[in-house]
């Protein structure tokens, strides 16, 4: 991918993340976050993720934030009327993100070898079928695991949501 | 050319934009929403490496699995996590964090 669509889909998203955190309207952020999931996906597209890239749009964009939206409208939650942040949480956040953000800038400038281009890859190649030949071949008993947790994450939801717990 | 180097610094932002809506956000449903994202810069330098460790033509199959099992996870949290907060708010009447103390010393 050209660098000029790679800072875009990056900005893209990165300003979109920013949205999801700073608006006050929840269905705002919502939205927003949607718009930066898809950004995200372009940039597995870039990395030739293709598989990951579309169950990213399908799992994230689609089922999960649908389910975020379909929350946020049934609680009928309205826009802070203020923002209700103290002082000493923002300076401690803003300390603790800026440490953060300069501890990765230093690890990403002393390592040299993130610098080399990354390695060709075969001109084809079938991503989805290699996928899905290392799903059930070496991590066959992992994706069984993740059934029944899957099953179990349903099943409590299910208990959860009645209204009165025994 | 984009290098490694440009994906995990996105990465980096990426997750230190989760980390201060987690840190600075009281709207509980907006943490939830930071936290993915959070999950989300992880999975986008587990790609970049994965691309990076390429060998015979082909990215790093093992990379691209954990990122298929974070998303199945992430699925099933985000389920049982909007369950809770939905019994939260039927008990409170309240999506503010700073209103939640019953188990504040």
């Amino acid at each position: 991918m050209s660098p000029i669509l790679f800072w875009i889909f990056a900005a893209l998203m990165l300003g979109f993340g920013a949205a999801t955190i700073l608006h006050r309207n929840p269905v705002a952020s919502a939205l927003s976050l949607v718009v930066s999931f898809l950004g995200l996906a372009a940039l597995f597209f870039s990395l030739d993720a293709y598989f990951i890239g579309v169950i990213q749009i399908l799992v994230y964009a689609g089922a999960v934030m649908v389910l975020f939206l379909f929350i946020i409208m049934l609680l009928d939650l309205k826009a802070e009327q203020s923002r209700q942040i103290s002082l000493p949480v923002l300076l401690g956040g803003a300390a603790v993100v800026g440490l953060f953000v300069t501890q990765i800038g230093l690890v990403v400038r002393n390592y040299p070898a993130g610098n080399q281009a990354f390695p060709a890859l075969a001109a084809k190649f079938d991503d989805a079928s290699n996928i899905g030949m290392t799903l059930f071949s070496h991590y066959n008993l992992p994706f069984q695991v993740v059934g029944v947790l899957i099953l179990v994450a349903s099943i409590g939801v299910v208990v959860l949501s009645q209204r009165e717990l025994k | 050319m984009v290098t490694l180097n440009d994906y995990l610094l996105v990465s980096g932002l990426l997750f230190a934009l989760g980390f201060a809506g987690v840190l600075l956000r009281r709207n509980i449903i907006i943490i939830f929403m930071a936290l993915e994202l959070m999950l989300n810069a992880a999975n986008l330098s587990l790609v970049a490496f994965s691309r990076f460790n390429g060998t015979g033509g082909l990215p790093n199959y093992n990379g691209q699995m954990l990122v298929f099992f974070i998303i199945t996870v992430a699925a099933a949290e985000v389920a049982v996590g909007l369950a809770i907060i939905v019994a939260l708010y039927r008990a409170r009447q309240t999506t503010n964090v700073d209103d939640l103390n019953a188990l504040k010393f």
